[in-house]
């Protein structure tokens, strides 16, 4: 299944949440955070803390390790607060 | 072994704004919870502090008592409570609306609430819908974090001596000719010369295990939890006049009313509901719901937010939604601080300093007697 992170073509098997295709890139962080810009990824895993934020096809505020990956999927680092747009 | 004058049972911020004012009164206090402390309705509001809901009457000259504390109190607490005297401002979203917001501000005004009409709210809340009937900015009101609060309460009573205790649950009273000897808890007896049921809504409960009912009852509220949205997206408290109503209704069935309001993280939080449904903890979408049509009339924007969470809690309420605060009349050295129902962290202040003056015979700095156990309803 083809997708892109931050406008590179990427790979992946299908059935991969979008944190774990980043994960298998070699990815710990896809976000910034609106103070001080530290980098985030995946904490929790499961749904429930909100720090692995990613924009996917312009929609900000989407949990990687909640979403799968489909194919034709535009990846990209979350720069702070992105929502409303 | 010296034993406790006062034993706290609650740790809410009613019962660490309690047990601080009686430790700084000098009192040995010893805090007791079954949970965590912090855990319960202090954790599950917006922490409200609001003088603009309150009609002239005795919550309101709490609210206004409590108002003139809190700069003294924040100095001492010496902790980052994200306290933000943001203001709030209510609004008609009806022609309907307006004359009756119009009246209560009036009657507001004289006793000292400051409430200003505003023909353009665009420079208060740039993103709040044009479409108003009527827009009332109330300078006083004010927010904080209700965990942070209660916990900095807490640290300051521990650092005037007061022992903190969560994880025991207290089962019953010790008592002698009538008179409070000690508290049986899960963890053995503790004796003391007197105990505060600072419950909230398990206030109830916990009288009855005592052996002198009050009637205080959970009334359900929920919240929803926007993802972080840009600084200065929402600044005040914004909330529709409707709000006030469903306060002061006694109706069991749901009631919603748009409150909006963001926090120091940088989320909105969107409420508020009431219903009477015990303390069923049940997630209700159409509670949910209706909160996210209602907060959309006011916000339009945020229809493309995301919701990142939510949550619920219990909100304490006795019959005639007035606090109860004071000595048992029916046994000698029980004490109760419960009945805040939604107002609780803005009326904390005064509460704690209420009961120290009470217990250490101090004259009050409000009249007690609208707060009275043993008024009509409330001691069963």
């Amino acid at each position: 299944m083809k997708f892109t992170v931050d406008g590179e073509p990427q790979v992946a098997a299908p059935g991969r949440t979008v944190a774990a295709a980043l994960i298998a890139m070699g990815k710990s962080s896809w976000r910034v955070t609106r103070t001080d810009a530290r980098r985030r990824g995946v904490f929790c895993g499961i749904g429930v803390c909100f720090d692995c934020l990613v924009v996917v096809n312009e929609v900000a505020d989407v949990r990687a390790c909640q979403r799968f990956l489909a194919d034709g999927d535009d990846i990209r680092t979350q720069y702070g607060v992105e929502s409303p747009r | 072994m010296s034993y406790p004058d006062v034993v706290v049972v609650g740790a809410g911020v009613i019962g660490a704004a309690c047990a601080h004012d009686l430790a700084c009164s000098g009192l040995r206090v010893v805090v007791v919870d079954r949970g965590p402390l912090a855990s319960g309705t202090s954790a599950a509001g917006e922490g409200n502090i609001l003088v603009s809901d309150k009609e002239p009457g005795p919550e309101l000259d709490l609210a206004l008592a409590s108002l003139r504390r809190w700069p003294d109190l924040l100095a001492a607490l010496d902790a980052d409570v994200e306290w933000e005297p943001k203001g709030g401002l209510v609004v008609a979203t009806t022609d309907a609306a307006a004359p009756p917001l119009r009246d209560f501000v009036a009657a507001q005004r004289t006793v000292g609430v400051d409430a200003v009409e505003v023909g353009d709210v665009a420079d208060l809340e740039p993103h709040l819908t044009k479409d108003l009937a009527l827009a009332v900015h109330y300078p006083q009101d004010a927010q904080v974090q209700p965990v942070l609060l209660t916990q900095a309460l807490l640290a300051a009573a521990a650092r005037h001596g007061a022992a903190l205790r969560p994880g025991v649950t207290a089962l019953g009273l010790d008592t002698v000719r009538g008179t409070v000897r000690g508290l049986r808890t899960s963890a053995g007896t503790l004796p003391c010369g007197a105990v505060l049921n600072a419950c909230g809504p398990w206030a109830g409960e916990l009288s009855a295990a005592l052996g002198a009912p009050i009637s205080v009852q959970p009334r359900r509220g929920m919240v929803l939890v926007t993802a972080q949205l840009p600084a200065g997206t929402v600044r005040h408290k914004v909330y529709d006049a409707d709000y006030v109503g469903a306060v002061a209704s006694g109706d069991g069935d749901l009631q919603t009313s748009a409150v909006v309001e963001s926090t120091a993280a940088g989320t909105v939080l969107i409420g508020s509901s009431r219903q009477r449904i015990g303390f069923d903890e049940t997630m209700r979408v159409e509670v949910l719901r209706a909160l996210a049509v209602k907060a959309l009339i006011l916000f339009p924007m945020l229809a493309t937010v995301s919701i990142m969470r939510t949550y619920g809690g219990f909100r304490p309420y006795a019959p005639d939604h007035l606090p109860i605060i004071g000595a048992d009349p029916r046994v000698a050295g029980l004490w109760h601080a419960t009945g805040h129902e939604g107002a609780g962290i803005g009326l904390a202040p005064v509460t704690g300093r209420l009961i120290a003056e009470l217990m250490t015979g101090v004259g009050p700095h409000v009249d007690p007697s609208p707060f009275r156990v043993d008024r009509p309803g409330v001691a069963a």
